[in-house]
């Protein structure tokens, strides 16, 4: 059996989690595994990407998912290069695809993006030779994140088909639980968004989700809690009529946490907000695997960049070759 | 010394039907209707339709402030292309039309132009909706048209008085009912929505606009024109509720008049998956339903006419993500092909919705539009209904090239257009 995304000819970007079946995402997570066994060596590096250039184009602030990339091509032995919005040419006004083609010029293997606008990735790829990895675009999609979360969640559960997820919080404005909603239900599990109306975008006809506004009612079920960051600015844009309001209605207490079951997970993909989405106590519970959801980022970011820059479709085959 | 023009084996279509007769076209005007006439040039439009020129009434020619996007040269050979001989120029320019100053600049660069241009002038000072411009004096520069296009006049009690206001000019306007015209945007609903909101935004996770800031609008303006009696243009209307609440209006009597866009009836919400800006337009493309609703509108009556909304922007600001890019797409050169394909109306009922009914609507029916006949002002386009072509931006004359249509095929395509005589398309070529 072949996985559609990996075999496809041409150039490969990794843009939305649409763009994957259930065998890509196996396949992939199954070389994240390999990925995490280099770093746990004393000195956590392999030459896979020797003499590849990435370029980070970084439009909207982010400490966490670059790190984890930049610490992902390091390990890989990349070439890595920062084109930083803050104090660059864009401030001067210069244009999207200016900017894009301009790093293009420079010579360079892939292209990870963050931008604020939803699309703009898809706008890059059809401007640069290189691959280009959406690292999240607005409320669109962020696939690394999904993909380090069906990792974690695996990794705990075994096999995701017929687990309960429930997403809670920020639907509407998350990119995180766009990614997640498709990622899990490719994988077999069920998705049921937990929101108030007002957070849920307007029309989810066709989604795989099933959608309820009761917490309470579906977490004795649950083998996945995943909690998204609650915006605090949100409650001034008539959405909800309170942050301590938001909380008691769909945030994971102690008293819920304590309902769910021994195995279910907490997840979150941080920054957290203590006491607002997630009681500040559940957050440093064993089932909260937040931490180790950061460290399997980076495992997963090797994993696609290697995929997509690297002699990656040889070793899916054949996984030893990295060993 | 004039020379003349014969039109030969012409099938006339216009505001009284169909018929087949030869014509002649001399200093400007239709002299001589008949049989087996001659001229010192002569077309033969066998198998042609002959039709009063285009008037579009929703034109973004984008001078002065954004020559680099259109100018009114540019952008009135666009329209002669595409068959029109009349362009109502928006006032969104930078500065806005407000003042007789800026429409003097108007006629003043139409000088050199291929269609009549018809300035509208903004309803409020600088389109800002807080302070009504010089209407009075607008009018009498020969302003017909008001519409803040862009945005909607958010105010309802200033919209109340510019309806009151601009009846009492009507004896300013030779009679005629000034119009005033509304982009139909409630902002507190739409939000920043760039847009339709519904199972496409949702999945895009783009802020969306639903058809409601849109008919609350409309809804706000049935009432008002049934309060002040004043006249109201709904510019673009794009959505179901929108067209059953004009056709209702129109039933009751009120002095309402529409537009809808060819986009508007052609392209739905889908097309944003792209991501590509060319598909970001106010208001948004929207539902299959909405298509199936103004295309019924514009075939019953409930829209009056077909306007193109035509809205040029330079490359580099469609490059923008779809979120930051402005919203516009060209519409001049194609309007009557992708009608002529799309909208299942017979050649009768495309004459009146691009060029019988604007005219009135922008009161240049003396001139534009009506009939064909002998002393009226040789304002007319020649047609070929079965032509195939493949519409391409970069080959267009518009200074842009932002087309939603790109690589598609229709058919449909403007031979000649005179105006006023002047023969500023020949075979499909503008000839200055």
């Amino acid at each position: 059996m072949t996985a559609t995304w990996l075999r496809q000819r041409g150039p490969k970007h990794l843009l939305s989690m649409a763009d994957l079946d259930r065998n890509d995402i196996e396949q992939i997570l199954n070389l994240t595994e390999s990925f995490a066994e280099v770093g746990e060596r004393s000195i956590p590096r392999v030459p896979a990407l020797r003499g590849k250039t990435i370029a980070w184009l970084f439009y909207e602030d982010s400490t966490r998912t670059r790190l984890s990339f930049e610490t992902a091509a390091k390990r890989l032995s990349a070439d890595t290069m920062n084109f930083s919005v803050g104090s660059s040419s864009v401030n001067k006004g210069e244009s999207l695809r200016d900017t894009v083609e301009t790093i293009d010029a420079m010579g360079i293997d892939g292209i990870v993006v963050r931008h604020g606008a939803a699309g703009a990735p898809h706008q890059v790829s059809q401007w640069s030779g290189a691959a280009v990895i959406n690292a999240g675009d607005g409320w669109h999609q962020h696939p690394t994140q999904s993909l380090l979360d069906l990792y974690t969640a695996r990794h705990h559960l075994e096999d995701l088909e017929g687990k309960h997820i429930a997403i809670v919080g920020d639907i509407t404005h998350s990119r995180v639980a766009r990614s997640n909603a498709l990622g899990f239900s490719k994988m077999g599990a069920k998705v049921t968004l937990v929101a108030p109306p007002t957070l849920l975008p307007s029309a989810l006809e066709g989604w795989p989700v099933e959608v309820t506004h009761d917490l309470d009612e579906i977490l004795d079920d649950l083998d996945v809690c995943y909690l998204l960051r609650m915006q605090l600015e949100r409650q001034g844009q008539a959405v909800v009529p309170s942050l301590r309001e938001y909380h008691a209605e769909y945030g994971l207490t102690s008293a819920r946490a304590d309902r769910l079951s021994d195995h279910a997970l907490i997840m979150h993909p941080g920054p957290m907000n203590r006491g607002v989405e997630i009681a500040g106590e559940v957050a440093d519970r064993p089932a909260a695997v937040i931490t180790e959801q950061v460290a399997n980022g980076v495992s997963v970011r090797m994993a696609v960049l290697f995929l997509l820059l690297g002699s990656g479709l040889d070793v899916v085959d054949d996984q030893r070759a990295i060993a | 010394m004039s020379t003349d023009i014969a039109i030969t084996n012409a099938t006339i279509v216009d505001a009284n039907g169909t018929r087949r007769a030869d014509l002649r076209l001399e200093n400007g005007v239709v002299v001589e209707m008949g049989d087996k006439l001659d001229g010192d040039t002569v077309i033969d439009a066998d198998g042609l339709v002959v039709s009063p020129g285009f008037v579009d009434l929703h034109t973004h020619l984008r001078e002065p402030g954004d020559e680099e996007a259109e100018t009114i040269h540019s952008g009135s050979r666009g329209a002669a292309l595409g068959g029109f001989t009349a362009c109502v120029a928006m006032p969104n320019t930078a500065p806005a039309i407000d003042s007789i100053a800026v429409v003097q600049q108007i006629y003043d660069a139409a000088s050199d132009a291929l269609c009549e241009i018809v300035p509208s002038a903004a309803m409020t000072v600088g389109r800002a909706g807080e302070q009504l411009a010089p209407m009075a004096e607008l009018v009498r520069a020969g302003v017909r048209i008001f519409t803040d296009d862009g945005a909607g006049l958010q105010d309802a009690r200033l919209m109340r008085a510019a309806l009151e206001y601009a009846r009492g000019l009507n004896h300013l306007a030779d009679g005629f009912s000034v119009v005033l015209a509304q982009h139909c945007e409630v902002e507190a609903l739409a939000a920043g929505g760039v847009m339709h909101e519904g199972e496409w935004s949702s999945v895009l996770g783009m802020p969306g606009q639903p058809a409601e800031a849109e008919e609350l609008m409309v809804m706000r303006d049935v009432a008002l024109a049934r309060l002040t009696g004043g006249r109201v243009h709904f510019q673009h209307v794009s959505t179901v509720g929108s067209v059953s609440m004009i056709r209702a209006a129109k039933e009751e009597g009120l002095a309402i008049t529409a537009e809808a866009t060819t986009h508007h009836f052609t392209l739905d919400h889908s097309a944003c998956q792209t991501f590509d800006p060319a598909f970001k337009v106010h208001p948004p493309l929207r539902t299959d339903a909405d298509i199936a609703a103004v295309k019924a509108g514009l075939l019953d009556g409930a829209i009056d006419a077909i306007a193109t909304d035509h809205a040029p922007h330079t490359r580099q600001a469609k490059e923008r993500p779809f979120l930051s890019a402005p919203p516009g797409m060209l519409g001049l050169e194609t309007a009557f092909a992708v009608a002529n394909t799309e909208l299942g109306a017979d050649i009768e009922q495309l004459v009146g919705l691009l060029s019988v009914n604007p005219a009135r609507i922008a009161g240049i029916d003396d001139r534009h539009g009506g009939t064909i006949e002998v002393g009226r002002p040789a304002n007319i386009t020649i047609l070929d209904l079965d032509e195939e072509w493949t519409v391409t931006g970069a080959a267009m004359a518009s200074r842009s090239m932002n087309t939603p249509y790109e690589g598609r095929s229709v058919r449909g395509r403007v031979r000649h257009t005179f105006w006023n005589g002047d023969h500023v398309v020949n075979m499909g070529e503008a000839t200055r």
